[in-house]
């Protein structure tokens, strides 16, 4: 005759609650995944770019610390901005040490297609403290057009 | 020339001592800090600061760089976000003596450097003793 000892049974557990923990994880990956991106995708091409849309224009702006406005290039063409720039230090004295180098140099170029079409004659840009801004308008054809209502 | 490709960093959030009350991001400006014979400089990054927004010290062998943005208003709606605006905050232990005097500091192109010169060490005098 089979001798169950009490000890040797499994404890009992809700047969839901490892369906419940799994669903609970998957609600916790989705949230965290929707709330941190907000469905956009961090790029990895330099300059990070943060795209503002107004009524009649669209303005970019982007950190580019260390970047002269001479060293920096930018150019429209149909609706693909394009910006190139280069970042450079000063050639190291002698007898320099490092104790931290964090900064790095180097060229970079990146093209964005811009969500609407825009008027290539008014553009404008401006690098100020190390903070890159351009004002893109939005071509006539797309720009809000308020239309006035007649009353009879 | 560099041929090198520059990627996005990562910002790294900063600790500021406490919670703030504001609610505020606030980032750790990436850093260079190089030494000389004569002097320890530190190179931050800290694009959208003016010098109106920064705030330099040294207190305690700890040198503190605080750096708030302009704050303007968001323009219009953000239909593409891929990087965050915050302060900026570091700090850093200075080990060696720094001649608190001559501290000089210079903000360009959203880069802010940071001279610290070395304080020359007492230099022993000597006396010389003549014979009477």
């Amino acid at each position: 005759m089979p001798y169950v000892r009490f000890i040797d049974r499994p404890t009992f557990r809700n047969p839901w609650a490892e369906f419940e923990r799994i669903r609970q994880g998957l609600d916790e990956l989705s949230r965290s995944y929707f709330e941190k991106g907000e469905g956009q995708s961090r790029a990895n091409v330099y300059p990070a770019l943060n795209i503002y849309e107004e009524a009649d224009r669209l303005i970019v702006t982007a950190e580019l610390p260390w970047v002269k406005a001479a060293d920096l290039d930018l150019s429209i063409e149909g609706d693909t901005l394009t910006i190139q720039g280069k970042r450079e230090r000063k050639p190291d004295e002698s007898g320099v040490s490092y104790h931290r180098r964090e900064i790095e140099t180097g060229s970079f170029s990146r093209a964005i297609a811009l969500p609407v079409k825009v008027d290539a004659e008014q553009v404008g840009a401006r690098l100020a403290n190390g903070m890159l801004t351009i004002t893109l308008m939005k071509a006539s054809a797309v720009t809000p057009r308020q239309i006035q209502v007649a009353t009879e | 020339m560099t041929a090198q490709e520059l990627k996005v960093q990562d910002k790294k959030a900063a600790q500021p001592g406490g919670e703030t009350t504001k609610n505020e991001a606030c980032f750790a400006p990436r850093v260079d800090i190089y030494e000389t014979e004569r002097e320890v400089t530190v190179v931050a990054e800290m694009p959208g600061v003016t010098v109106g927004g920064l705030d330099l010290s040294l207190e305690d062998n700890i040198l503190t760089i605080k750096g708030r943005r302009v704050v303007q208003e968001q323009p219009g709606r953000i239909i593409l976000a891929e990087y965050e605006n915050g302060n900026y905050l570091r700090r850093f232990t200075v080990a060696e003596t720094i001649d608190q005097e001559n501290i000089g500091a210079a903000l360009a192109d959203g880069v802010l450097t940071v001279h610290l010169p070395k304080a020359i060490p007492a230099q022993p005098r000597k006396i010389a003793v003549k014979l009477g």
